[in-house]
């Protein structure tokens, strides 16, 4: 069955079984497999993708449901091949990853958190993430990745390109 | 953790919805996807047929209706909800609610329909529709049908929706004029968890600060969430501001028949529905006297 969407930017034409994950639609057919596998049914959002601005978990979304959908994977994020975004590079200062399988989930709910929400209190960065598990950094660090990347990008005196956040 | 083979249909029209339905036993309403998609993986569903309503237009909106209620099409999405004025203004005990159902991802996807026709006994936006005086509009193959919201709920994911019919809407009803509080509680394990017990309360006072109508629900900590009538037949009428609710609730929860499972027995969840319900309804009444007349 077809389902046409916009992945980072690109159009793409799927032609995938209508029982097929946008997870795996992302990963086995397009090769995105920066978007995590974890729990596959919904609880653990390391699958967290960007669907039309908001996060969503792309193992409850079929392929075929996402059919005209604009999608933004981990690999969308940066601004451009070799960097990383502000909030990509705040979770390396602040050393928010350890294994790193949850990490891709959290970068794109907060991502969202950031473009919605200026200046965001720790309550709203706790709600933004609530969705996500870690199982290594006890969330601290994660915590304080995300108001050094909204403090540093509250400072630029910038219009933020869309997905660059 | 792949489901099995299925079709998948996406009409443009209720109508085609319910033909779709009505012709093939096997055949399931996919909104939202946010409680379906699990089953799905699980394998706890094996539909043959998935008809996906989320984008019937005739399905979707949050409409200000001329009596001061509040129509929401069945597939809006909870986040549409969530940050809507018109849920904030005609139905807030819904916008105090909303917060609390699931997370944010699951919000962006998961919709009110969905959400009320899975009934799940721990999902919050039942239990606001119940203490609201809800009502259910579902299309049939042959008609429509309205569903009072006191007799909708039959047990766990079991609702008096008829099979092959399809949830269009839910109305909330403006309450009786006066003074209104609003409140909703709920403890879970984590946030966005299930309710191991919640409490949805809504309260009008006159003028002089007596009870004209009282609303007390607990979700969570039964098989279906239970509007607590006796409550209310206790307290309205009365002189609210001196009014301890300790003994009304007291009563009402001890008559429950609580579940107990791996993570709240059934006493726990007992006591923590009624702290909840007497948090809600002080809370409601705050706000209520508060209010302007």
């Amino acid at each position: 069955m077809k389902s046409e969407l916009t992945v980072n930017g690109r159009k793409i034409e799927l032609d995938v079984e209508p029982r097929m994950s946008l997870l795996d639609a992302l990963r086995d057919e397009l090769g995105l497999v920066g978007t995590h596998a974890g729990c596959e049914h919904g609880v653990c959002g390391a699958c967290t993708v960007i669907a039309d601005g908001e996060a969503v978990r792309a193992c409850l979304i079929l392929a075929v449901q996402a059919d005209g959908l604009d999608i933004t994977t981990i690999e969308g994020l940066a601004p451009a091949r070799g960097e990383l975004s502000v909030l990509q590079d705040s979770f390396c200062e602040t050393h928010a990853l350890q294994c790193g399988y949850c990490t891709s989930g959290f970068l794109l709910a907060a991502t969202v958190l950031l473009r919605r929400t200026e200046n965001p209190s720790r309550a709203e960065i706790e709600r933004a993430i609530s969705g996500n598990l870690c199982r290594c950094t006890g969330y601290t660090q994660i915590i304080e990745a995300i108001e050094l990347a909204a403090e540093r990008l509250g400072h630029r005196n910038t219009n933020e390109p869309e997905g660059a956040a | 953790m792949k489901p099995v083979p299925f079709s998948y249909s996406r009409p443009d029209t209720i109508e085609d919805a319910c033909v779709l339905l009505a012709g093939d036993e096997d055949a399931v309403v996919l909104a939202g996807g946010q409680t379906l998609i699990p089953m799905l993986a699980m394998r706890l569903a094996r539909p043959s047929q998935l008809v996906d309503i989320a984008r019937i237009s005739a399905l979707t909106g949050i409409n200000a209706l001329d009596d001061g209620g509040l129509w929401i099409g069945a597939a809006t999405r909870q986040v549409e909800i969530e940050r809507s004025v018109e849920v904030l203004r005609c139905a807030p005990l819904l916008a105090k609610a909303m917060p609390w159902v699931g997370h944010a991802p699951t919000r962006a996807r998961g919709t009110i329909g969905g959400s009320m026709a899975n009934a799940d006994p721990a999902a919050e936006i039942p239990l606001a529709a119940l203490a609201s005086g809800a009502v259910v509009e579902v299309k049939t193959g042959t008609g429509t049908m309205e569903l009072t919201i006191e007799g909708y709920f039959l047990g766990p994911m079991v609702t008096a929706v008829p099979e092959a019919a399809l949830v269009t809407g839910i109305r909330f009803q403006a309450p009786p004029p006066g003074r209104l509080g609003t409140a909703f509680h709920e403890v879970a394990a984590r946030r966005g968890d299930f309710a191991f017990a919640s409490a949805a309360a809504r309260i009008v006072l006159d003028d002089n600060g007596h009870c004209i109508d009282l609303r007390l629900a607990i979700g969570g900590a039964c098989d279906v969430p239970v509007l607590l009538s006796d409550v209310g037949a206790a307290l309205i009428g009365q002189q609210l501001r001196r009014t301890d609710f300790d003994d009304a609730v007291g009563a009402a929860v001890a008559e429950l028949d609580c579940i107990g499972d791996l993570h709240a027995s059934a006493d726990y969840r007992r006591r923590a529905a009624s702290t909840l319900a007497k948090r809600a309804l002080t809370e409601a009444l705050n706000e209520a006297l508060g209010a302007p007349t």
